[in-house]
C-alpha cells in the first residue's frame, strides 16, 4: 500500500504450546493479508509457552494492526516488536554445494572467512552450517552461488532483545 | 462427583444460566441431547436446519443480552452452523456453539461425518476448542462462555468427540465467572479536549452501544455536548427516533440528511462503531474536514479503517459515563438545529407502486409497538432500517456485518423465545426462500411471529445494482418463473397466510396478522423496481450520494 514507508519488522510472540496455535497465527496473517518473510517457532524456558519470531513487511500502521490482532488471540500471551538495533538476531543456514576435488581448498577458505562449519562431505558435495545475522547468511549464499548450490535450508530469524529485560507488550 | 462428560456439559450450561439452547441432534451428539432430555431446567429448541438454530441462538443473544447456545452434530451438522457463527463473529454476538465429533481414536481418519470444524471455524470465532481429554471438558465450557461474553463479544466453538461425552469425569460445580470488568478506559484527557474544542460535533453510534447497554449514557452525552446522533445499522435502536438527538442512519443507504450533517461537522465521535466500508465508503476520504475521536472496546479497531485524532479504548458505557462527568456542558445547539432542518429538507423518498413497502413498515412500526423486529438481507432490510421506529434497544435483529440472507426467521424465533414477545420478520421473497423451513419450528412452538414477505419476484438489491451499475443486465435475479404461493406455504406449515397488494388494505391486513396468536405470513406484493434510496455507491463518499433515479451513475463498481 504505502511502498515508501514499508519496511521489515521483527515481532516476537509468546504463545501457548498447544496444537493448532501455529495455524491460528499463520491463518490470521493470511486472511488479513499481512506479508510474512519468515516465521520461526521454538520451545522456551516455560514448557507451556513457545516463542514465535515473525519477520513481516509493512508500514507502521500495518505493524500496529498485526500486534493488536495477535493480542486478541487467547493463545497469544505476549506480543511485541523487537528493535533490530537493540536485539541479537540470528539465523541458521545449512547449505549443500557442488565441491569437486579441485575446488575444495577454495571452498574451505570461504568457509573459514565466514566461520562456517563443514558438517558433511561426499565425493562431489559439501554441506556447511553457518549461524549469523540474516545479512551475513545472504552474503555467504551469494559467494557460494558460483560453485552451484544443490539445496539449502534456512531456519528463519530468531531473536532476543539485548540486556536483562523480558518481552512485555 | 463422577458423571458423564455430556452430563457435565449440561451442568456447566446451568452454571452459566443458559436455560435455552437451540440445536439439531445427530449420531455424535446423541449423548448430549440424552442429558438435555433429563434436565427439565433447560429448554432445547429443535429447528429444521442447523443454520436456523445458529441464527436463532444469535437472535436470542441479541434480544436478551445473554450468551446464545447452539448445539449440532459432527460433519454436516457442524458445517451448517458456519454461516451463523461467521454472522455472530462479524456482528460481535456472544455465542457458544457445541458440536459433537467422532470418537478421539477415529479423528483424522476421514471417518463418517468427521470434519475439522475447529479448523474450519478458526477465522470466524474468537477462539475454539477440541476437547480430547475428557477431564478438561467442564473448564473448557466455562472458558468458552467467559470468552464469548468478555471484551468485544463473539462466538466460541467447542468440539466434543463422542467418547469424551461418554467418559466418566470428575465434576464439581463452580459459580459462573462474574462478567469480566469492562476494559478500564485509560487517559481520556485528549478526548475531552477535542470534544470541548469542537463547535459542530456529531456522534456516530454503533453496535457497541447496544452490546454495552449504553443508550442512557449516549443520550446524556448527546445532551451534554448538543450533538446529534447518527446510527450505523448495528446501532439502530440505541436511540429512539423520537429523541431530539436522533439524526438517522449513516452509511450506504443512510439518510441523506445524515450524510450532509456529518459533512458539516468538525468532530465525529464514533462510539462502539468501526467505520466499516458500508459507512466509510472511501475510508481515505471519510470526513477529511473533521477531527475523529474513536471509542471502542477492541483496541484493534482503533486506526484500522480510519485514522483517528484521539481514541479511548474501553467499554462504551463506562467511557461515556467518564466523558459525561468530564466534558463541558455546551449551550450551542447549532448542530441540533441543523439536524432538524436537514431532516425536513431531505425526507426519505417515497415508493411508487400500488403497495409501498415503506407504508407497510411504517404501519407495523406504529402498531406493533412492543415487538422484536427481525429482517433478512436486501432492500427490505434497508427500508426497515430507514423507516422503523425501534421502541427500545435490543428490539432490532439484523445481519449487519456478514449480510446473511436467510438470517431472519431463525433470529425472529430466537428473539420470540428469548423475550416471550411478538416477533415481526420483514423479509424478501429471495431471502425467505433460503430458510423458510424454520416456519415448521415457529408453528410447532406456536410462537407469535408475523412474517412480511416483500414479494417483488426478483432479487431486488442485486437488481438495483444491475440497474444502476450493470446496464440493466438482470443476470440471475429474475424470479418470475417461481410458482411459490406464500399463502399456501404458510398454510402447509400450519400458519395463516394473507395477501397484501394495495396500500389501502394495509391497516386491515396488518391488524389481522398482528392480532393472531400464532404464526402469520403476509405476502406483500410490491413493485420490482422500487429502489432503496438514498444510496452512496460503494467506495464513494457522501458527495456522490444518489437521491433520485433521475441521476443514475452508470459505472462498474463493486
Amino acid at each position: 500500500m504505502n511502498g515508501s514507508t514499508e519496511k521489515s519488522h521483527i515481532i516476537s510472540a509468546l504463545v501457548s504450546n498447544e496444537s493448532g496455535v501455529l495455524t491460528r497465527i499463520s491463518g490470521l496473517f493470511a486472511r488479513r493479508c499481512y506479508n510474512i518473510d519468515s516465521l520461526a517457532v521454538c520451545a522456551t524456558e516455560d514448557e507451556k509457552l513457545s516463542r514465535m519470531t515473525i519477520v513481516v513487511r509493512g508500514d507502521d500502521s500495518v505493524l500496529k494492526q498485526i500486534v493488536l490482532q495477535l493480542g486478541k488471540l487467547p493463545d497469544c500471551k505476549l506480543t511485541g516488536e523487537l528493535n533490530a538495533n537493540k536485539s541479537v538476531l540470528r539465523e541458521l543456514l545449512l547449505i549443500k554445494i557442488n565441491a569437486a576435488a579441485d575446488k575444495r581448498a577454495e571452498i574451505e577458505t570461504v568457509a573459514r572467512t565466514y566461520e562456517a562449519k563443514i558438517v558433511d562431505l561426499s565425493p562431489d558435495s559439501i554441506v556447511m552450517e553457518l549461524t549469523g545475522k540474516p545479512g551475513k547468511i545472504d552474503g555467504f549464499i551469494e559467494v557460494l552461488k558460483s560453485y552451484g548450490i544443490i539445496e539449502l535450508s534456512r531456519t528463519g530469524l530468531t531473536a532476543l532483545e539485548r540486556g536483562g529485560g523480558k518481552l512485555n507488550s | 462427583m463422577k458423571i458423564k462428560g455430556a452430563a457435565a456439559i449440561v451442568k456447566c450450561l446451568l452454571e452459566q444460566n443458559a436455560t435455552t439452547v437451540f440445536g439439531y441432534p445427530g449420531g455424535q451428539i446423541i449423548d448430549l441431547f440424552d442429558e438435555l432430555y433429563r434436565e427439565p431446567k433447560i429448554t432445547s429448541v429443535l429447528t429444521s436446519h442447523e443454520q436456523g438454530a445458529a441464527h436463532a441462538a444469535e437472535g436470542y443473544a441479541k434480544a436478551t443480552g445473554k450468551v446464545g447456545v447452539v448445539i449440532a452434530t459432527s460433519g454436516p451438522g457442524a458445517t451448517n452452523l458456519v454461516t451463523g457463527i461467521a454472522d455472530a463473529y462479524l456482528d460481535s454476538v456472544p455465542l457458544v456453539a457445541i458440536t459433537g465429533n467422532v470418537p478421539v481414536p477415529l479423528l483424522g481418519r476421514d471417518s463418517f461425518q468427521e470434519v475439522d470444524i475447529a479448523g474450519i471455524t478458526m477465522p470466524v470465532t474468537k477462539h475454539n476448542f477440541i476437547v480430547k481429554n475428557a477431564q478438561d471438558l467442564p473448564d473448557v465450557i466455562r472458558r468458552a462462555f467467559s470468552l464469548a461474553k468478555s471484551g468485544r463479544q463473539g462466538p466460541v466453538l467447542v468440539d466434543v468427540p463422542k467418547d469424551v461425552q461418554q467418559a466418566m469425569i470428575e465434576y464439581e460445580q463452580k459459580p459462573s465467572d462474574p462478567p469480566s470488568a469492562p476494559t478500564e478506559p485509560k487517559d481520556i484527557t485528549a478526548a475531552v479536549n477535542l470534544i470541548n474544542a469542537a463547535k459542530r460535533p456529531v456522534i456516530y453510534a454503533g453496535g457497541g452501544c447496544i452490546a454495552s447497554d449504553a443508550s442512557e449514557q449516549l443520550t446524556q452525552f448527546a445532551e451534554r455536548i448538543k450533538a446529534p446522533v447518527a446510527l450505523s445499522v448495528m446501532g439502530l435502536s440505541a436511540l429512539p427516533k423520537t429523541s431530539k438527538y436522533y439524526a438517522g442512519m449513516i452509511g450506504m443507504h443512510g439518510h441523506a440528511s445524515v450524510a450532509r450533517l456529518i459533512g458539516q461537522s468538525d468532530l465525529v465521535i464514533a462510539a462502539g462503531a468501526r467505520f466499516s466500508d458500508r459507512v466509510a465508503g472511501d475510508r481515505t476520504k471519510f470526513c477529511k474536514h473533521a477531527k475523529i475521536l474513536h471509542i471502542d472496546i477492541d483496541a484493534a479497531e482503533i486506526d484500522k479503517n480510519v485514522t483517528t485524532d484521539a481514541h479511548i479504548c474501553g467499554d462504551v458505557k463506562q467511557t461515556l459515563e467518564l466523558l459525561n462527568a468530564r466534558v463541558e456542558q455546551k449551550a450551542d445547539e447549532t448542530m441540533l438545529q441543523l439536524n432538524a432542518e436537514l431532516k425536513r429538507e431531505y425526507p426519505l423518498p417515497d415508493c411508487k407502486g400500488k403497495l409501498s413497502p415503506r407504508t407497510v413498515i411504517r404501519y407495523v412500526s406504529a402498531h406493533a409497538r412492543d415487538a422484536i423486529v427481525a429482517t433478512d438481507v436486501g432492500q427490505h432490510q434497508m427500508w426497515v432500517a430507514q423507516e422503523y421506529s425501534f421502541p427500545a434497544p435490543r428490539t432490532f435483529l439484523t445481519s449487519g456485518g456478514l449480510g446473511t440472507m436467510g438470517f431472519g426467521l431463525g433470529a425472529a424465533i430466537g428473539g420470540a423465545v428469548g423475550t416471550g414477545k411478538r416477533a415481526v420478520l420483514f423479509t424478501g421473497d429471495g431471502s425467505f426462500h433460503m430458510n423458510m423451513n424454520e416456519l415448521a419450528t415457529a408453528t410447532r412452538l406456536n410462537l407469535p411471529i408475523t412474517v412480511f414477505v416483500f414479494d417483488n419476484r426478483t432479487l431486488g438489491m442485486v437488481r438495483q445494482w444491475q440497474t444502476l451499475f450493470y446496464g440493466g443486465r438482470y443476470s440471475s435475479t429474475n424470479l418470475d418463473g417461481n410458482k411459490t404461493d406464500f399463502v399456501k406455504i404458510a398454510e402447509a406449515f400450519g400458519a395463516k397466510g394473507y395477501i397484501l397488494d394495495d396500500d389501502k388494505d394495509v391497516a386491515k391486513i396488518v391488524d389481522t396478522a398482528l392480532s393472531e396468536n400464532g404464526v402469520t405470513v403476509v405476502d406483500c406484493k410490491i413493485d420490482r423496481d422500487e429502489f432503496v434510496l438514498p444510496m452512496i455507491p460503494p467506495g464513494k463518499t457522501m458527495n456522490d450520494i444518489i437521491t433520485s433515479l433521475d441521476e443514475p451513475k452508470k459505472e462498474n463498481r463493486q
